[in-house]
C-alpha cells in the first residue's frame, strides 16, 4: 500500500563553535541516500547574511527550500529596514519558519552561527520544528552523538541557568541585554577552535558512515568570512 | 435586537488552506492572531503525524511545578531536553517570562511551548496596549487555552502552567494541549511530575516563608530528577510576588545531590598494610 513518504535522510554532520570575536561553522560535504554516496562535494552551509551562516543536515531537498525561504525573507527585511539581518534576528526568523511547518516539518537539523550585534560569536541550535537555544557550541546530524561528548569535554562551561552565576576560571562570560541571559563563549583562540573542529570531524568520520569525504570550515570574524577545506576519509 | 455572539475564538483554524501572500507569513486577515499552518496533502493525516513524530524525535521530557502560598507563587523547573534517548540539552529555559509579573512553564514539546508562549506574550502586550491595563492571569490562560483547543487533535504537546500576580492576588492555571484549563493551588507537570508531587504534597503548607517555599520546590524538582531519566540539569526556582517575578536560585542537580546527601566517610575496621616485599 503506497504511503505518503516525502522524506529521506541525506546524512552528514554540522558543527558550530562561538568565540569571543569569531564563530566557526563547519560541515562535511558528503550526500548519501541509504548506503550509496550521491556526492562527495555537496555543501551544507549557506550564508544568509554577512555575519550569519546556517549549516543544516537532514533531507537536502527540505534544506534547499528552507535556505531559499530564509534568503528571500532576509532580502525583504533589508528592503524594509535598510540594514542586513543580525544573527539573533535571523535565529528567531528561522525558529518561526520551522514552526509554521509544524504539521509538515522541514526535515532539517540546523545550526546557525555568526556574530551578534556586539561582534561576539553566537551559535543557535535547533530541533526540526523550531525549538531553539543560544549556546556556546553545538553539533547536529548523524555524527552529532559522536561529536557532542567530545565538545562537552573540551568546551563545556558552567550552566547559564546557575544563580548565583558561576564563572569557570578559564571561560569568558557576558550578559546580554537581559541580565538573566548569561552565555558562555569558549576562551579558545580562533585557530585552536578550528583545530578542535578538525579533530572532532576526523573522529566522527571514523565511526559514522554518513560523515566523511571533505570538511568545509567557515570562520566568521570582524574581517568577514573565510572558507577552508580539509580532506576527510572517503570510505 | 439580538446580538450576534462572537465565536471566533472557538473556530478551528487548521482547516483553512494556506494562502501565501508573498511574504510567507501566513497570517490570514480573518484570524490575525493565529497563524494558518501548512498541512501535508495526504489521505492519512494522523498516520503521517505519527510517522514524523518518530522521525524527527522532537525535544521533550521534563519536570515543572508551581504552587500558591501566602506570599505569592513559587515556580520551579528542571532544564533537560531529550530527543528519544539522547540528551539534546541540559540548559533549556523551561520557565518563560511572559511579562514582568507573569511566568509560563514549559513541558512537552519544546518547540510547541516556546512558540505558543511567545505568541501569548505578544497577545498579552497587545491587550495592555488596547485596554490600558495589564491582562489578568485568568485572561492570559484563557487566551492560550482557546488557541490550544482549536488545535486539538493535531498532535501538539504542551503542558503548561501560567503563574502570576494580578489585581486579584496570586494566580495559577494549568493549560494543556488537550484543551484543559484548570485553576488550582498546586500543580506539577511533566514526566517527573509524579515524583515531584510526592515531595511537594508532603511538605506543603499555605503559611511558609519564601525561603522555605523555595527549598520545598527545589527539593521536589531534585527528587524528580533523581528518579526520572528524562529530567535533570539545573533546578531553577522563581518567586512571583506583588512586585513581579524574581529568580531565586539556579542549582545543578548533580551538586545538589551531594548537598543533601554528603559523602560519609565509612569507618575503617582494619587497615590493610602492604605485603612484605620478598627480596630476590
Amino acid at each position: 500500500m503506497a504511503r505518503f513518504d516525502p522524506y529521506e535522510n541525506n546524512g552528514g554532520t554540522c558543527v558550530a563553535v562561538a568565540g569571543a570575536d569569531y564563530c566557526v561553522v563547519a560541515a562535511d560535504t558528503r550526500l548519501s541516500v541509504g548506503y550509496s554516496i550521491l556526492s562527495r562535494d555537496h555543501s551544507k552551509i549557506a550564508q544568509l547574511a554577512d555575519k550569519c551562516v546556517l549549516a543544516s543536515s537532514g533531507f537536502q531537498g527540505d534544506i534547499k527550500a528552507l535556505q531559499k525561504n530564509l534568503a528571500a525573507k532576509e532580502l525583504i527585511y533589508e528592503h524594509n529596514h535598510n540594514k542586513k539581518m543580525s544573527c539573533p534576528a535571523m535565529a528567531q526568523l528561522l525558529s518561526n519558519t520551522l514552526y509554521y511547518k509544524r504539521f509538515f516539518p522541514y526535515y532539517a537539523f540546523n545550526v546557525l552561527g555568526g556574530l551578534d550585534s556586539e561582534g561576539k560569536g553566537c551559535v543557535f541550535t535547533y530541533d526540526a520544528v523550531g525549538s531553539y537555544e543560544r549556546t556556546g557550541y553545538s553539533a547536529q546530524g548523524t555524527g552529532s552523538t559522536l561529536m557532542m561528548p567530545v565538545l562537552d569535554n573540551q568546551l563545556k562551561s558552567p550552566s547559564p541557568l546557575l544563580l548565583p552565576a558561576r564563572v569557570s576560571s578559564s571561560s569568558l562570560e557576558f550578559e546580554l541585554f537581559n541580565p538573566l541571559m548569561v552565555v558562555f563563549l569558549t576562551p579558545l583562540s580562533e585557530s585552536e577552535a578550528v583545530d578542535l573542529v578538525k579533530d572532532v570531524f576526523a573522529s566522527a568520520t571514523e565511526r559514522d558512515i554518513y560523515t566523511g569525504d571533505r570538511l568545509e570550515i567557515v570562520v566568521i570574524n570582524s574581517s568577514g568570512t573565510q572558507r577552508e577545506y580539509i580532506e576527510l576519509r572517503k570510505d | 435586537m439580538a446580538m450576534k455572539v462572537d465565536m471566533s475564538a472557538l473556530e478551528t483554524n487548521f482547516s483553512i488552506p494556506c494562502l501565501d501572500d508573498g511574504d510567507g507569513m501566513h497570517l490570514s486577515a480573518d484570524s490575525p492572531d493565529v497563524p494558518s499552518m501548512v498541512l501535508p496533502t495526504c489521505a492519512d493525516f494522523d498516520g503521517f503525524q505519527a510517522a514524523t513524530k518518530d522521525m524527527v524525535k522532537n525535544k521533550r521530557g521534563t519536570t515543572t511545578l508551581a504552587f500558591i502560598f501566602d506570599k505569592g507563587v513559587i515556580v520551579a523547573a528542571d532544564s533537560r531536553a531529550s530527543m528519544g534517548g539522547y540528551i539534546s540539552s541540559q540548559t533549556v529555559r523551561k520557565i518563560i517570562e511572559i511579562n514582568p509579573y507573569m511566568l509560563g512553564t514549559m513541558a512537552g514539546g519544546a518547540a510547541d511551548c516556546q512558540f505558543w508562549h511567545r505568541n501569548l506574550g505578544n497577545k498579552c502586550r497587545l491587550h495592555e496596549l488596547s485596554n490600558k491595563r495589564r491582562i489578568s492571569i485568568a485572561g492570559a490562560s484563557k487566551l492560550l487555552a482557546n488557541i490550544l483547543y482549536s488545535y486539538r487533535g493535531m498532535g501538539l504537546s504542551i503542558g503548561t502552567m501560567i503563574a502570576g500576580f494580578d489585581e486579584k492576588g496570586p494566580g495559577l492555571y494549568y493549560v494543556d494541549s488537550e484543551g484543559a484549563r484548570l485553576v488550582g493551588n498546586r500543580f506539577s507537570v511533566g514526566s517527573g511530575s509524579l515524583y515531584a508531587y510526592g515531595i511537594l504534597d508532603e511538605g506543603y503548607r499555605f503559611n511558609m516563608s519564601v525561603e522555605e517555599a523555595a527549598e520545598l520546590a527545589r527539593r521536589a524538582i531534585y527528587g524528580a530528577t533523581f528518579r526520572d531519566a528524562a529530567s535533570g540539569g539545573c533546578v531553577s526556582v522563581y518567586h512571583v510576588g506583588p512586585d513581579g517575578w524574581k529568580k531565586l536560585s539556579g542549582d545543578d542537580v548533580g551538586e545538589l545531590h551531594y548537598h543533601y546527601y554528603p559523602v560519609q566517610k565509612t569507618p575503617v575496621e582494619q587497615e590493610m598494610t602492604d605485603a612484605p616485599s620478598t627480596s630476590a
